[in-house]
């Protein structure tokens, strides 16, 4: 699957990029939001995965950056039109933190402090495909980009990235998130430019 | 009589001609109603984001497609406008 291979993009940078149809290169790092940024202090941040039992898998931020982490290089591409060739970053891979989780259900919601929401199949949240990341190029993750942790998924459009994510919430069925409710696609996958409900 | 949505037209065109910024919104999560002027507006977002000024809840978002534009208004309880 080329997606894999797309992803070391820090060797290709000086090559044409490869990139999905209709977006644009950058170097910088725009900032998106559709509210104020929330600033959460690490002695109150916490993760849970709830599942559609109702079983709360939580860590703490001691307990979540004990976890195994990994240095993650990827390339990223928001629905908006930038593509960001190479980006770096630490984080738990959710293999990691859904290791003990026992669910039969195959959606998931993301949930974010602020209240934004964004669903995605299980499965593409596995198999290495995604992590909670609290670092961006060797520094703790700034608030403006989602700190102190987000959701990292590059092979989908980057609002699946939910920031400041606090909880995923396993569910049966798919269900929109915020965007996807607003207009655009259910899953995202920018190779095939899902931007908006019906592509 | 139940008639179909064309009945609407006429009215529904009369209602999206107004000047929106003078119009009142109520808003679903808190109740607060004020001008949609006074609404906390993110643009710098993959569509609008509207905001209620006193809980901070999303009041309304706008999404710009190709072919389309998607106005969500589930977080808004009433919307007044002037004719
Ligand atoms: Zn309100």
């Amino acid at each position: 699957m080329g997606i894999i291979s797309r992803g070391f993009g820090g060797r290709r940078r000086d090559s044409a990029p490869d990139l999905p149809p209709g977006q644009y290169l950058t170097h910088d790092f725009p900032v998106l939001s559709a509210g104020p940024t929330p600033r959460i202090p690490l002695d109150r941040w916490s993760f849970t995965i709830t599942t559609e039992a109702g079983q709360k898998h939580t860590w703490d931020w001691a307990r979540f950056t004990a976890l195994p982490s990994e240095e993650i290089t990827r390339d990223i591409h928001c629905v908006t039109k930038w593509s960001k060739l190479g980006t770096t970053w630490k984080g738990v891979s959710l293999d990691t933190l859904f290791a003990d989780v026992e669910t039969a259900a195959d959606y998931v919601m993301a949930h974010s402090k602020g209240g934004y929401t964004t669903n995605v199949p299980l499965e593409d949240l596995l198999d290495g495909q995604a992590w909670i990341a609290y670092e961006f190029d060797g520094e703790p993750l700034d608030p403006e980009h989602g700190g102190p942790a987000r959701l990292l998924i590059p092979h989908l459009y980057f609002w699946k990235s939910a920031k400041w994510v606090n909880g995923l919430e396993m569910m049966h069925e798919d269900e929109p998130g915020f965007w996807e409710a607003a207009g655009y696609h259910m899953y995202g996958d920018p190779w095939h430019e899902q931007r908006y409900q019906g592509d | 009589m139940e008639l179909d949505g064309n009945a609407l037209a006429g009215d529904l065109a009369e209602v999206f001609a107004v000047e929106m910024t003078t119009a009142r919104f109520t808003c679903a999560g808190c109740r607060h109603a004020d001008a949609v002027a006074t609404l906390r507006v993110w643009t710098r977002a993959p569509g609008v984001v509207a905001r209620c000024p006193s809980c901070g809840d999303v009041v309304l978002s706008l999404v710009r497609t190709p072919a389309r534009v998607v106005l969500t208004l589930t977080g808004t309880a009433r919307l007044e406008l002037p004719v």
